[in-house]
Parts: C-alpha cells; structure tokens; sequence
C-alpha cells in the first residue's frame, strides 16, 4: 500500500472514531464527578459481599468470569512464548559466566530482595482488604526474584528460580481458577457464584471466594510472568547459536558506533 | 467543580501532562533501546497519574507491567535480535538518534 493510500485511510478511520467517541462521551457521567452510578451499585454489592476492596470484589466475584478470560489471556501468552523461544536444534546451552558486581549493588539486592518478597506476599494477601491483589502483588514477586539477576549474576537467579515447577504452578493455578467456578455449580449456583461463607467484614479472611481465587491469581501471574521472564532470559543469556562465533555473555556492542547500513 | 481550581485539579493536569509529553517522546524515539526507557519513564507517569485520579489498584498494575516487566522484555529482545542479527540482515531501519521529540 503506498504512503499516500495509507494516510487516507487512517485520517478517514480517525474521523470516524473521533466522531463516535465524541458521540459516546456526550453520555458519560461528568469526569469526577460524585456521583457515579456504576459506582454506587459496585460499592452496594461489594459492602453485601462484605469485601473491603471495591476492585477486588468487582474482579474476582461480581465480574470474576472476566478476570477468568484475562488470566487466560496470560496463560495463553505464557503458553506461546514457551513455545516459541524453546531451545532448538541449533542453539545450545551456554554457560554465563560469573560478573563482577559494585559491592553497593550486591548490598541492594540482598537487603532488598526479602522486602520486596515480603511486598509482593502482602499485597497478594490483602487483595481483598486494600489495594492490590493477586495481579499486581504476583507481578511484585515476579520482578522482585530478578532482584537476584541485578545484585549478583544470571547464575544466582537460575538457581533460585525453578522453571519447571512454576511452569506446572502456572497452570495448575489456572486451572484452579477454572475449577474454582465449579463450586458455584456444586452448589447449585451459576459458575463462579460467590456460594462460600462470607466471615467477618474487613478480616483477611472475609469476602467468601474473593481470597481464594485471589491468591490463585497471584500465584499463577507470580510464577507466569517469572517463566515469561526466564525464556526471555534464556535467549538473551543461556543460549548461544550452534555454528558458534557469538559470546554467549556479552552484547555485541553495535549500540552507537556501527555505520548505518541504509 | 465550579469555577475555582482545587490542587487535585492542578495535580490531575500536571499528570496528564507529564503523561502526554512523556508518550510523545516514546513516539519520537526511534531506537528501540531507548524507547524502552523512555516507556517506563511514561509507565511511571501514568501509575502517577492513576494514584492522583484515586485508583491505587490500576496504579500497581500498571507500575509492575508497565515500568518494570514491559520495559525489561523490550531490552531483552532488542539485545537478542542484535546478537542474532549480525550475521543475516541488520537488524532494524536505522539506530540512529532522531529522538525528535525526546526532553534532553
């Protein structure tokens, strides 16, 4: 397609986008404004499924079969990605030397790297009491492990990060999320249907099914994004291409100073 | 919300400020390593911008995802597709710096 055709058809697809989000918007709510009718009946229904967190109850009880369709979206990433950047026949395993790190760096690591642990276990376990969850506390703990890549060397990580087993976690978890669901049907409910004991509102264990698929979610993104990380890594470090030549190590340094080829 | 503006209001602008500059420059940047930064950079302003419009929830997602992991795979992949690169075609149109829009 040339330029010009290329143009056209965008400025004639922005006009009408931009004519269609106007239209939408002359029917929204004022921006924050007080009153927000989605958001009363959100805040009704989660103070009667005595969960704390809003957000929490909207994503994992009012409208869990959409966070079921995104974790999915994850796993099927996760998925794709294994499958993908597996090792081939021409590549084989490189060993990744040891790097010196700044003493200061190490120090930050190893100081920091229980903390942001800590982190990570808490806000996936308040998901249901304050902001946060499974999502974004199973992403702390996914990146604060790669605290172990920054402060020491690949080797340190590897070691400390069992692919195979958050492999199968990963999907176990989401399969747990699936089979979660179920319940609701054994209890003669639809699927996904909060039907455990609600407790006591604002405890850790109040809110019925919300902490428990919550913590489904963040193990299975926890250890998602950590494999998603790891095959990246793998490439990037652990692999070297059969026919040799290329360090393994070390990125060939064509950043600034290689003639543009164009 | 009548007339007068509050500090939330001029807090609420300053994000959205922050924000479209900052996703402006990683329009502008062409080089693929440096884009990645210059996305945490607008990751950061959004997650800013969250935290002022009062959704800590979209706050943390978007500072784990979008600052952190985004970024980290953006470089990651930058770096294989240069190794792997140097024997078959040259990776990418060009690594120059027309960061045309870019706040340095």
């Amino acid at each position: 397609m040339s330029r010009t055709a290329r143009v056209r058809l965008f400025l004639c697809a922005a006009a009408v986008i931009a004519v269609a989000y106007t239209l939408a918007c002359t029917g929204l709510p004022h921006f924050g404004a007080a009153v927000h009718p989605y958001g009363a009946r959100a805040v009704g229904a989660t103070l009667k499924q005595r969960t704390a967190n809003t957000i929490s109850s909207i994503n994992f009880d009012q409208r869990a079969f959409d966070t079921l369709g995104e974790e999915s979206i994850l796993l099927g990433s996760v998925l794709g990605v294994s499958a993908l950047l597996r090792r081939t026949g021409s590549e084989r395993e490189a060993r990744p030397r040891p790097v010196r790190v700044l003493p200061s760096t190490s120090l930050f690591g190893v100081l920091l790297l229980p903390v942001a642990l800590l982190t990570g276990v808490y806000i996936v376990a308040h998901g249901q009491l304050s902001p946060g969850g499974g999502f974004q506390g199973g992403v702390i703990l996914a990146t604060a492990l790669h605290l172990a890549y920054v402060a020491a060397d690949y080797r340190v990580l590897r070691r400390i990060r069992p692919r195979e087993l958050l492999d199968t976690l990963d999907a176990v978890a989401a399969g747990a999320f699936t089979c979660l669901g179920v319940a609701g049907l054994v209890a003669g409910a639809a699927y996904l249907q909060n039907v455990l004991p609600l407790g006591t509102f604002n405890t850790l264990s109040s809110g019925g099914l919300v902490p428990v698929i919550n913590a489904a979610v963040g193990i299975e993104v926890g250890s998602g994004v950590i494999v998603l990380l790891a095959y990246f890594l793998d490439q990037t470090i652990g692999t070297e291409s059969g026919d040799g030549g290329t360090e393994p190590n070390r990125p060939t340094d064509r950043d600034e100073d290689s003639p543009c080829p164009t | 919300m009548h007339g007068s503006a509050t500090l939330v209001d001029v807090l609420i602008g300053l994000c959205l400020l922050l924000v479209a500059t900052t996703a402006t420059a990683a329009v502008f940047t062409r080089d693929p390593a440096r884009q990645a930064v210059v996305l945490g950079m607008l990751g950061l302003g959004l997650a800013l911008l969250f935290t002022v419009l009062q959704a800590p929830d979209v706050a943390l997602s978007q500072l784990g995802v979008g600052t952190a992991v985004t970024p980290l795979l953006i470089l990651l992949t930058v770096r294989r597709v240069r190794r792997g690169g140097d024997r078959a075609t040259p990776p990418g149109p060009d690594a120059g710096t027309d960061d045309a829009g870019a706040p340095r």
